[in-house]
């Protein structure tokens, strides 16, 4: 199982990157992370903080969106990714899922499905067989699989997403909200199951997440965005004890329960000590 | 069978054969809408410049013949060979998938992003730099294109109907072919985006192209192939009419049919084309049959589009437009 103290491969390196959209909204002002290789990074942060933006910059779906890295790099295994289109990186190994799930709709959830392994050239049997092995993980797919994926909930629909993802045979998958609009027992499950990718089939996971407290627990390393920089970084565990997280991510205090106003200007006086 | 059916039977029969060529004009504009969002005024003439290319390299012309004449002096015209239809055709194919590739790389490259409108005006200024191209590459004067399918009235149709009924229809043996080879070219593309791995990639792109970005599906090569199967389609529609009426600038106004087909059948939809394509193509035949001796005929003209009005107000997104997926 993956350790935080001895195992310290840097899979993923992202050096200090500032990105620009619409060349005018500057939107990450010197961002750094490393993504050990085999362990679940999470990123942490409110709306807005920078989090999706990160996670497409690694995954080079930022141009799409007419946003540019225009400071600082990202390797990748020591490899340098700047200007890479996604087909590539998804051949290299990454891939992202987005934000929202973004199923194809009018797709069953087995072309879903057959539609993340567009890239591979290993032929059909391989495919096949890990086909069967995301139904394994998702027995839920399974049963629907003759369904058009906008007709399923949104759990089912994160696990096509996921699922997906898993169908390019990835190394590293960067997930972004998996727990978005889902119900807390079905986000415990989509977690877990996370957690059973990354130590049975040795994937490395970075999320970007929301929910503190559920992905503190899955996690192994964390890091904290506010306002398009890091804030804080550390493992999970420490993470979970520093009292700062616990006021302000996790909502828990040593003097009880605070008035969300409080909360807030104190907040604003810890960001200009920093 | 009274006479008045029989003949309206044979309209409408007509009417089928007409409708398929419509619905091929449209399935040109739907399969590109679908995949980009982009509305391509320059359908009709990539219509008319693939039939100019198979004349052309049917008859063994010299491209630019006229161009090169008036800067040299020389008079060249044709080279003096005649290619065999189906190599022409292949040779015409070609071209057009070059021309999918041009028009990806040096347009919709630079274009990603863009407000739909920005597209439509960059396909309306691709349909008039491709008259101009089609004008000067291949000379401008009317040409007769013969495919090796016969024309004139079908004997077989004719000897069929006449045991039958007592009646012989009148039907053109290449309007029937044109209707054959229409079907088969429909059925393929259906085939195609069902069950191949290129054809998923194209209904995923269509859905959602940023999830398609994400799962590693280039949309330039996928772009690159819409075009290109939108040119083939174009040259089988520019093929029939060209060979029916003769290649000539009139041809690119076939895109104008084509519009009420898109409006009753819905841009999303290839069966939407489809059937829109035989509603409108039978429809104008049998609204032509029973009313327009009443009203003074020449029905034709105007009934498509009416229809494409009455379908605007009362079911704007027409008879397949995509249905919205809508969770509750």
């Amino acid at each position: 199982m993956f350790d935080v103290r001895t195992d310290t491969e840097t899979l993923l390196q992202v050096n200090n990157i500032e990105v620009i959209y619409n060349h005018v909204i500057l939107v990450l002002k010197g961002v750094s992370l490393s993504v050990p290789k085999g362990g679940i990074t999470a990123l942490l942060g409110g709306n807005g903080a920078g989090k999706s933006t990160t996670l497409k910059s690694i995954s080079g779906l930022l141009h799409s969106e007419r946003g540019e890295i225009t400071k600082g790099s990202i390797t990748y295994r020591g490899e340098n990714l700047a200007g890479r289109d996604p087909a590539d990186l998804v051949k290299t190994g990454i891939i992202q899922v987005m934000e929202g799930r973004h199923c194809f709709e009018h797709l069953t959830v087995e072309e879903n499905l057959l539609t993340g392994a567009y890239t591979r050239r290993d032929g059909g049997k391989s495919v096949a067989d890990d086909l069967e092995m995301v139904y394994e993980y998702f027995p839920r797919l399974k049963e629907r699989r003759r369904s058009q994926s906008g007709y399923t909930s949104g759990g089912e629909q994160q696990m096509t997403a996921i699922g997906r993802a898993l169908m390019s045979r990835p190394e590293t998958i960067l997930l972004d909200e998996p727990s978005m609009g889902l119900a807390p027992q079905l986000v415990e499950q989509i977690f877990e199951i996370v957690q059973r990718l990354n130590k049975e089939q040795g994937v490395t996971f970075l999320l970007a997440e929301q929910n503190t407290n559920v992905a503190l627990r899955y996690a192994h390393v964390g890091y904290i965005l506010e306002n398009g920089r890091v804030v804080m970084e550390g493992s999970a565990d420490a993470l979970r004890e520093n009292p700062d997280v616990k006021e302000f991510y996790l909502g828990m205090s040593d003097k009880g329960r605070k008035s969300f106003r409080d909360v807030r200007s104190y907040r604003r006086r810890k960001r200009w000590l920093a | 069978m009274p006479d008045t059916m029989l003949f309206a039977m044979e309209a409408a029969l007509n009417g089928l054969t007409a409708g398929v060529m419509y619905a091929l004009v449209a399935l040109g504009f739907v399969l590109i809408f679908k995949a980009s969002g982009i509305f391509n005024f320059s359908q009709g003439v990539m219509a008319l410049f693939a039939a100019l290319t198979l004349v052309g390299l049917q008859s063994g012309q010299v491209p630019f013949a006229h161009l090169i004449n008036a800067i040299f002096g020389t008079r060249i015209h044709y080279f003096g060979w005649t290619l065999p239809t189906l190599v022409a055709i292949a040779g015409t194919v070609a071209v057009m998938v070059a021309f999918a590739w041009l028009v990806e790389r040096y347009i919709f490259r630079h274009l990603v992003n863009q407000e739909p409108i920005i597209l439509f005006m960059a396909t309306i200024g691709l349909a008039y730099f491709l008259e101009g191209l089609g004008d000067v590459m291949w000379g401008a004067e009317v040409k007769r294109l013969d495919v090796g399918i016969p024309q004139g009235m079908s004997g077989t149709v004719d000897d069929l109907t006449f045991a039958w009924f007592g009646y012989g229809f009148y039907m053109d043996t290449l309007e029937l072919w044109a209707a054959l080879i229409a079907g088969v070219l429909v059925l393929s593309l259906i085939l195609f985006s069902q069950y191949t791995k290129q054809g998923r990639a194209l209904r995923a792109v269509a859905d959602d192209h940023q999830a398609a970005l994400s799962v590693g599906i280039s949309l330039r090569f996928i772009w690159v192939l819409v075009w290109s199967m939108a040119g083939i389609v174009a040259l089988v529609a520019g093929m029939m009419w060209g060979a029916k009426s003769g290649v000539q600038f009139s041809l690119s106004l076939i895109a104008l049919k084509a519009l009420p087909v898109l409006i009753l059948g819905g841009f999303t939809s290839i069966p939407g084309a489809i059937v829109g394509g035989l509603i409108i193509g039978v429809g104008e035949r049998l609204f032509d049959f029973f009313l327009g001796p009443i009203i003074g005929g020449a029905t034709e003209n105007w009934f498509a589009y009416m229809l494409a009005l009455v379908f605007l107000l009362f079911r704007p997104q027409g008879l397949f437009g995509e249905k919205i997926i809508e969770r509750v």
